[in-house]
């Protein structure tokens, strides 16, 4: 599915990137825990989270992620949207919590990822 | 940039382990930022650079999660990113309490992070297990009480896996 579908289905609200909702969701990846995105996401990954700092945003980015869920209706500062770089990244929020919106997803299709061994 | 007469390589040709450009990064105390910037930046200076976005990232992850060690774990720091024709070495030293034990900080979930470092996100003891996952070589040496250098390697060429000269290490 789409992101715009994504946004759709979790009735999310964009907070930025609105003309990048043609992407493509495959996979997602749930979890509060930035060494875990690290370590465990796949690039081109849909990342589902309840934190909101900028190390989340950065940690998007350096995983390549292709999205940002924040759930429970949160979102992060308006200082840190402006200030930070957060280029090709779209930021959504939903009122739902993680496991209504990773069950949705999942129900329409959404598969979870994991990354192996590069090499 | 010293000279060293010990190295000799043809003027036409750089030998493939001698380092064509250092990023360096400082870190301070308490400063959680850095940490993603440095990552950021080390990023999108080796994508112009050209290298393969699976390796990029490679890299990406490891300065994030060295440079979050120095940050939450020791007292200071800099992490530098030797690029070399044949490989790219992280280089992370600081000065702090060091490490102990090191094959127990390498297991996954290990973490003495504080409880304001997790409420961040951070401290799931999975760092460098993820560098280690994240490099070709990993070498740390740490003296207690006065600190760490980490030195993870990615060869870019798997056939050439000629040291680079990072010059000397502190610890
Ligand atoms: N530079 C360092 N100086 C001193 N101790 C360190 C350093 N790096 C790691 N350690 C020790 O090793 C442990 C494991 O490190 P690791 O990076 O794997 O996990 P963490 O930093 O605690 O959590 P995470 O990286 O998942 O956020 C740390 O909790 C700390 O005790
Ligand atoms: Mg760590």
């Amino acid at each position: 599915m789409t992101l715009k579908e994504v946004q759709d289905i979790l009735n999310a609200e964009v907070i930025c990137g609105e003309h990048l909702l043609d992407r493509e969701v495959k996979t997602a990846f749930a979890c509060d825990l930035i060494s875990e995105m690290l370590s465990f996401a796949s690039s081109d990954t849909l990342l589902i989270t309840s934190l909101t700092n900028p190390h989340v945003i950065h940690t998007a980015e350096v995983m390549d992620a292709i999205g940002v869920v924040f759930v429970g209706g949160k979102k992060p500062s308006e200082d840190i949207i402006n200030k930070l770089d957060h280029g090709n990244i779209p930021l959504l929020s939903t009122p739902l919590l993680i496991f209504n919106a990773c069950g949705l997803l999942f129900s329409n299709g959404v598969e979870g990822c994991m990354r192996g061994k590069t090499w | 940039m010293h000279e060293r007469k010990d190295v000799v390589s043809s003027p036409c040709q750089p030998a493939a382990n001698k380092p064509q450009l250092t990023l360096r990064f400082k870190i301070d105390e308490k400063d959680f930022l850095i940490a993603g910037e440095s990552a950021s930046k080390t990023k999108k200076a080796l994508q112009q650079l050209g290298l393969k976005q699976e390796i990029v990232k490679n890299i990406a992850i490891i300065v994030y999660e060295a440079a979050m060690n120095i940050v939450i774990h020791s007292n200071h720091g800099e992490i530098k990113i030797i690029i070399a024709p044949n490989q790219v070495v992280v280089l992370s030293e600081d000065v702090g309490e060091g490490i102990p034990d090191i094959e127990l900080a390498m297991k996954e979930g290990y973490s003495t992070a504080p409880n304001e470092v997790r409420e961040m996100g951070f401290g799931a003891g999975m760092g460098l297990p993820n560098i280690k996952q994240c490099s070709n070589e990993l070498d740390i040496k740490t003296t207690v009480g006065l600190g760490t250098t980490l030195r993870a390697t990615i060869y870019l060429n798997p056939a050439d896996t000629k040291q680079v000269e990072t010059g000397t290490m502190y610890v």
